[in-house]
């Protein structure tokens, strides 16, 4: 027989590290997990994330309780549960907000990686699993939204889906097999709610489990993009770091307050937050013969919608084939490799063609997709030297406020009807959001760079 | 284990090997009721009955919307204004004489009115970008989301596509396609069935 394992705790908690490593993962996780000292306020977004997909989880619990998923049935039960259920409102006002906020934090925690450079080498997986966890919660909040089966729900289930049938060849028969049907309907809506209660929040928490880890066994960057574990005391502990509890664990408390004062003032006073959050049109019964005159989908997705709506005949063959051009031009007098070369122009080549082989709605499509799966490539196009916008050249600050600017105006033009100027405008929004990620390894490289400090910059208070 | 008391068995490997792809196949059959479940059932496939509809009643200019498998196909009673600016689009609408395929024009409304009869337009509601249903823009002139020399038609609300009074797709728009035309017939003089066709 084995011999028994030795620890250290006694009593009740010795009996179960025995059985378990209960000490040694807090250890590992809260009480000896050294973070940076210099965190700041972007570093609140990280645990705001978790808070939410606790409210959300705990308030879905709920109002799966009362909701029917039912075609005939579910607007109905959803007014059932704002009127008639016990506070049913505010438990369904804090999910609907919930989800609203999510997309709040998990963006401005997208932008702290953005500028601090988080996604570099080795936080590369890190980086990856987030990028996951964003187009779960992508799917997660686009199958949830059908489920009031308002108006907005409806046809909003009606473009998406039918983004499939772009698809040449299979994509008819595809967007039937999504739908159960041949037209948005009960199916649909049940599938549909077995993917937004179960299926997806199941990868979710697996993903999310994937990123602490992947971030535990690196560390976490901080605002000076320097590595901490560069200098260790003689326990080996980093010099700036400190334990995450109960430092970090107490600090972010402060951040859970604020972002708690916030929720409730929009979930009590502002619910449908001027149509963003609620869109009135989902007050609206579905109704499958009648699209309401004005469509968009909820905030969080009119960026990337505004990108499918602007790729027209013309935009392709005016502005993407000269664009693709130049880009291939760019690539043969700079890129290292003769195999770069060659895969640029192969793949130039095959849009090109592609573009008068197959109609501009399978490319606005395309671009959709590629606007969200772009950001997984962000590790591999920064050839910065340094990781934190702090110590890059001034410039550089330019080009990423640029890129906001085009992505808060792509995500404006998303929530408005289509319109000549506005399309206009969507697609140099277009142009510019794409350029920036495909000309990152050019100019993410170019400029005079500072030289990042020995330990964090950090001053006591 | 200490692999000179246990040196690794080619043989056993192989078998391993064996056993694992031959799980991996069983685990694919498996997921194929899983896969095929997707698909519509079969009370789905039945529902896509023809329905009759009556226009006796129908004044100049107006719009009626029929519920056809689940689709809204509209009938529309064009005046002979509406008419005439049918003939007058015919340079600036991406596919005029209804050649694309992958909405095919029925042969009997494959002529200048996209009609059986010039009078009354049968077409499915359903914008053939991603599935919105257009509005109803019969008001010629400047208006918001439409261009200064609009004749009247249709104007998609979630991408902007516009159709003309024959459901025929403007050029440069995000919908590919004219408006389909489902298979009908008339019954009698004021009744049309929606759904089936002499040829069907």
């Amino acid at each position: 027989m084995a011999a028994e394992k030795q620890v250290t705790t006694t009593g009740l908690l010795g009996w179960v590290d025995q059985r378990f490593p209960l000490t040694s993962l807090w250890k590992g996780h809260m009480a000896e997990y050294y973070a940076p000292k210099n965190f700041n306020f972007w570093y609140y977004f990280g645990s705001l994330a978790l808070l939410v997909l606790v409210i959300q989880i705990l308030t879905g619990i709920f109002l799966v309780m009362h909701y029917k998923p039912d075609a005939a049935m579910a607007f109905a039960s959803v007014e059932y549960i704002m009127r008639d259920v016990p506070y049913g409102w505010l438990i369904r006002y804090m999910h609907s907000t919930g989800a609203s906020a999510f997309f709040v934090v998990v963006y401005l925690h997208m932008f702290r990686g953005l500028i601090y450079g988080s996604y570099r080498k080795p936080r590369e997986l890190i980086w990856i699993f987030g990028c996951l966890i964003f187009l779960c919660l992508m799917a997660e909040a686009f199958f949830g939204y059908l489920l009031p089966w308002g108006q907005m729900s409806y046809w909003g289930a009606q473009v998406i889906v039918n983004l499939f049938a772009a698809i040449p060849f299979i994509g008819p028969d595809l967007s039937v097999w999504i739908r159960g049907d041949f037209v948005v309907g009960d199916a649909t809506l049940n599938r549909f709610f077995a993917f937004h209660v179960i299926a997806i929040p199941l990868v979710l928490i697996g993903l999310i489990a994937a990123h602490i880890v992947a971030l535990h066994e690196v560390g976490s960057n901080n605002p000076d993009g320097i590595e901490i574990k560069a200098k260790k005391d003689e326990q080996g502990r980093p010099l700036d770091g400190i334990p995450f509890h109960p430092y970090y664990s107490v600090h972010d408390l402060i951040g859970v307050t604020g972002f708690l004062i916030v929720f409730s003032y929009v979930i009590f006073f502002a619910p449908e937050f001027g149509g963003y959050f609620l869109e009135y049109n989902n007050f609206i019964p579905a109704d499958p013969l009648k699209t309401p005159a004005h469509i968009a989908p909820v905030w969080y997705f009119t960026p990337f919608y505004t990108v499918l709506r602007a790729i027209t005949e013309d935009f392709l063959f005016w502005w993407l084939v000269p664009a693709i051009a130049l880009y291939v031009i760019l690539v043969w007098l700079t890129a290292r490799t003769f195999m770069a070369k060659l895969v640029a122009t192969g793949v130039g080549l095959a849009l090109v063609a592609g573009f008068f082989l197959i109609d501009a709605k399978f490319w606005g499509v395309v671009a959709m997709g590629a606007a969200v799966v772009i950001l997984f490539g962000l590790p591999w196009l920064d050839r910065s030297p340094v990781r934190s916008i702090r110590y890059r050249p001034d410039w550089h600050k330019y080009v990423y406020t640029v890129f906001v600017v085009a992505f808060v105006v792509l995500g404006y033009y998303g929530t408005q009807p289509p319109s000549p100027a506005g399309n206009l405008i969507s697609q140099i929004g277009t142009l510019i959001y794409f350029g920036f990620f495909a000309l990152m390894p050019w100019w993410s490289g170019l400029g005079k760079f500072k030289a990042p400090p020995e330990r964090v910059t950090y001053s006591p208070h | 284990m200490d692999d000179t008391i246990n040196p690794p068995d080619p043989s056993r490997r192989r078998w391993l090997a064996a056993t694992g792809v031959a799980g991996a196949a069983g685990a694919g059959f498996v997921a194929v009721p899983f896969v095929s479940s997707f698909q519509p059932s079969e009370r789905a496939k039945a529902a896509g009955a023809p329905v009759e509809v009556d226009i006796g009643g129908m004044a100049p200019g107006e719009l009626k919307r029929i519920e056809w498998r689940g689709k809204p196909v509209w009938v529309l009673r064009r005046t002979p204004e509406m008419l005439a600016t049918v003939q007058s689009v015919d340079a600036q609408v991406a596919d005029p004489t209804s050649e694309r395929t992958a909405y095919p024009t029925p042969d009997y409304a494959k002529n200048p009115h996209r009609s059986i009869k010039p009078e009354f337009l049968v077409v499915v509601g359903i914008c053939s970008h991603l599935g919105c249903s257009p509005s109803e823009k019969f008001q010629p002139g400047p208006q918001p989301s439409l261009p200064d020399d609009w004749q009247g038609g249709f104007l998609c609300p979630c991408h902007g596509s516009t159709f003309d009074l024959a459901g025929r797709v403007f050029k440069n728009k995000p919908a590919p396609d004219n408006l389909e035309v489902p298979p009908h017939m008339y019954l009698t003089d004021t009744r049309i069935l929606i759904g089936e066709d002499k040829t069907a």
